[in-house]
């Protein structure tokens, strides 16, 4: 992956995206309680209200999505609807390492696409949620325009925001407001151990979404609470004294 | 005459007159004994059901002597006198009231007053004399009374009569500790004579009558029409929760029940996980699996029922409409499980335990009554602070139900692996860290299980995995250390 440039304590996009934008100085700014504060908004275009996303895995053995996706998460109860399919390709939700959103995690594991559509139009009814994830398998039949489109229609009704995550599916048609494809890139320099890997990095490109234009960034974790500036820094290159310690 | 029931090899002797007795009828023996020794013998099939029935009305009835009365086994009534028979005129004086208005019902009565309930019992069944006994006189009154009075089963009482125990006197000498081994804890004889004797308790259990909330639609003819189950339903939930806000209940596991005219019962059901008695809901939760209830030659009756149900106070739920998370939360739980069943709707209820998937426990959520799990298993995260962010940490986001064997290329014998081959493709290990060893459970599982080394590992395209390679070279339990690939870090 090419990579841009490097901005010192900010952020930095990679070519093929938007221009690079420097927050004040490099000085990172605290989010809010709510998903897609202020902040967010200004590092990579998440929504500003709650709405549907659909992210594609590029492959159901890259988890990748998984991390970018706990960044979107906030606080709170979580549904998290798996295909049985989508489980046994690629794995089941561990809430040991779900951190803080382990808490108030309810797990559902439906039978197949249907069911899961079902569950995750329930559970967006339910304005005491602060999110619902549900994850497919392939292009299933029931996942048509009307399917995501209801799901977009009741995630912006009810506030709750929507994440649909399709492993091993193609982009057809859907309703979804954004629709990221995300792939893992490699992580950064470990501060410690050379060897090792460090904070992730994910190769995120929006490649539709209402009202933004789409765009291609190497997307990273700064380690701050609650940040995520985009970030590009080369593989293998010096230690990075902002870069986080390990553990 | 004798009164009979039907048993698996022919009719047995239920219940017999005095002169049927002397005849040579036995009560627990078989009719065709009987009536080898009695041709003459008349036989009538008792009413099991229409005399307990009476047994519960009596019970009503004998209120009028004590407000503590329980029905006690199929043929006899318990009553609390303490205190109460003055009123009467003293305890004989009761006793003999009480025998003179049960034998003007008709029933010919057996009744002894005694400190404990056993004592009472045994001395109604079995005692000659005195049937009002004081306590002092308790344990004189039981000695010549056969071992059957102390109310243990019959394989207990029969192996104490084979020990040559006969009279409840004999085992006032034997010692607890040579019983012990013969008879469960629950029929130890010793125990029993306590009972008796009132050197343990023995509560009376008179629980108030408390039916489940329960709403009945009788049908003037029978239905077959498909929507039946639907607006019956519609028409027992007002009815259910009219009953449920007077008693102040809420419920957790409600019951559909429709009565064929072929005296057979479809049932639908659905579990809540918060007590509640919210019409909407109740309604909601059933309303497919009312639909679908099968009429088969119609239906003349429905009923809903609470299966299990808990007290739920009035409350306010919010200042303005909106509903609190909390129920809200639970009646989305509901909902999911009863449409999808409740093992498949779950929360995360971790176990202390250093393996994994161990460690990573489930727990319905409609079992879990919408509690938090309150602590997380230890050694699975590090001291950081609860804000901090969720990715990177020290164990992966997704775990494979199964862990799925890899052939991996390693330095041997304890080295870093370099290249893995997982679901027929190959990934090139760019960087990895490990290992983590997560030694086996030793009180629980067998001697051979083997240690597991857990790497986090990433391939060239940045994919990250947690491995572990299963056992070491040479250590006695088995061959050549096997790999698996158990997790994915997102």
């Amino acid at each position: 992956m090419s990579v841009a440039s490097r901005v010192e304590g900010g952020l930095s996009l990679v070519p093929g995206g938007e221009p690079a934008r420097v927050e004040n100085g490099g000085d990172p700014v605290r989010t809010g309680d709510k998903p897609g504060g202020d902040e967010r908004a200004a590092a990579l275009p998440f929504p500003d209200a709650p709405t549907l996303s659909e992210l594609f895995a590029a492959s159901p053995r890259d988890a990748g999505w998984a991390g970018f996706l706990a960044l979107q998460l906030a606080a709170g109860p979580l549904l998290w609807v798996q295909e049985r399919m989508a489980i046994l390709e690629g794995g089941r939700v561990h809430p040991a390492g779900l951190g803080h959103h382990a808490a108030g995690l309810i797990h559902v594991e439906a039978r197949d696409a249907r069911a899961a559509l079902w569950a995750m139009e329930e559970g967006l009814r339910c304005q005491a949620l602060s999110a619902v994830v549900g994850e497919l398998w392939g292009d299933p039949a029931a996942l048509d325009f009307t399917a995501t489109r209801r799901l977009a229609v009741a995630a912006e009704r009810h506030g709750v925001a929507a994440f649909l995550i399709r492993l091993g599916g193609h982009a057809n048609l859907s309703g979804a407001r954004q629709r990221w494809r995300i792939a893992s890139a490699p992580s950064a320099v470990h501060p410690l151990d050379g060897k090792a890997p460090g904070t992730p990095r994910w190769d995120a490109e929006l490649f539709r979404a209402r009202g933004r234009a789409p765009g291609r960034w190497v997307a990273g974790d700064d380690g701050q609470a609650h940040l995520l500036p985009v970030v590009a820094e080369p593989p293998g290159g010096a230690l990075g004294k902002g870069d986080r310690r390990f553990g | 005459m004798v009164l009979t029931v039907e048993a698996q090899h022919g009719q047995l002797i239920h219940a017999a007159t005095q002169a049927a007795l002397e005849r040579g009828a036995r009560v627990g023996g078989r009719l065709t004994d009987a009536r080898a020794l009695d041709p003459a013998l008349e036989a009538v099939a008792a009413d099991i059901a229409g005399d307990s029935a009476w047994l519960r009305a009596l019970a009503r009835w004998a209120g009028r002597w004590s407000p503590l009365v329980e029905v006690d086994g199929t043929d006899g009534l318990r009553l609390d006198v303490a205190g109460v028979a003055h009123l009467f005129g003293g305890e004989e004086r009761l006793l003999a009231d009480l025998a003179a208005r049960v034998a003007a019902l008709g029933f010919s009565s057996r009744a002894a007053i005694a400190p404990t309930a056993g004592a009472a019992w045994a001395l109604a069944r079995f005692g000659r004399g005195a049937l009002v006994v004081g306590e002092r006189q308790v344990a004189a009154a039981l000695a010549p009374l056969p071992v059957a009075a102390l109310r243990l089963d019959a394989r207990a009482t029969h192996t104490l009569v084979r020990l040559g125990l006969k009279q409840v006197g004999d085992l006032a000498g034997v010692p607890r500790k040579g019983l012990a081994r013969r008879f469960r804890e629950a029929d130890h004889p010793l125990d029993a004579l306590d009972r008796a004797l009132g050197r343990k308790a023995e509560p009376l259990t008179a629980a108030p009558e408390d039916p489940p909330p329960r709403a009945l639609l009788p049908m003037k003819e029978p239905v077959v029409h498909p929507e039946a189950g639907t607006q019956a339903l519609t028409l027992l939930v007002p009815r259910l929760v009219a009953e449920l806000e007077r008693r102040k209940l809420g419920v957790r596991e409600l019951l559909l029940l429709g009565y064929r005219v072929d005296g057979s019962v479809a049932e639908a059901r659905a579990a809540t996980s918060i007590p509640t008695r919210e019409p909407g809901h109740l309604a909601r939760l059933l309303a497919d699996k009312a639909a679908a209830l099968d009429p088969e030659f119609g239906f003349d009756a429905f009923a809903l029922q609470a299966a299990w149900w808990e007290r739920l106070d009035a409350a306010q739920e919010a200042l303005v409409g909106e509903p609190s998370g909390e129920a809200e939360l639970a009646r989305l739980v509901d909902r999911l499980s009863v449409k999808l069943g409740p093992d498949k709707v779950r929360r995360p209820a971790p176990r202390e335990s250093h393996l994994p998937e161990r460690a990573n426990g489930w727990v319905a959520a409609v079992a879990s009554q919408g509690s938090r799990p309150s602590t997380t298993a230890f050694g699975l995260r590090s001291g950081r602070a609860d804000n901090s962010p969720v990715v990177g940490d020290g164990r992966p986001n997704r775990l494979l139900d199964r862990p799925e064997a890899i052939a991996v290329i390693y330095a041997t014998p304890e080295g870093l692996p370099r290249r893995f081959v997982w679901r027929r493709r190959v990934h090139d290990i760019a960087r990895a860290q490990g290992p983590e060893r997560i030694a086996p459970e030793w009180w629980r599982e067998r001697s051979t299980a083997r240690l597991r080394d857990y790497y986090k590992v990433e391939d060239t395209d940045g994919c990250r995995f947690w491995i572990f390679r299963q056992g070491l070279v040479g250590d006695g339990r088995g061959g050549a250390p096997d790999w698996f690939v158990h997790g994915l870090f997102g």
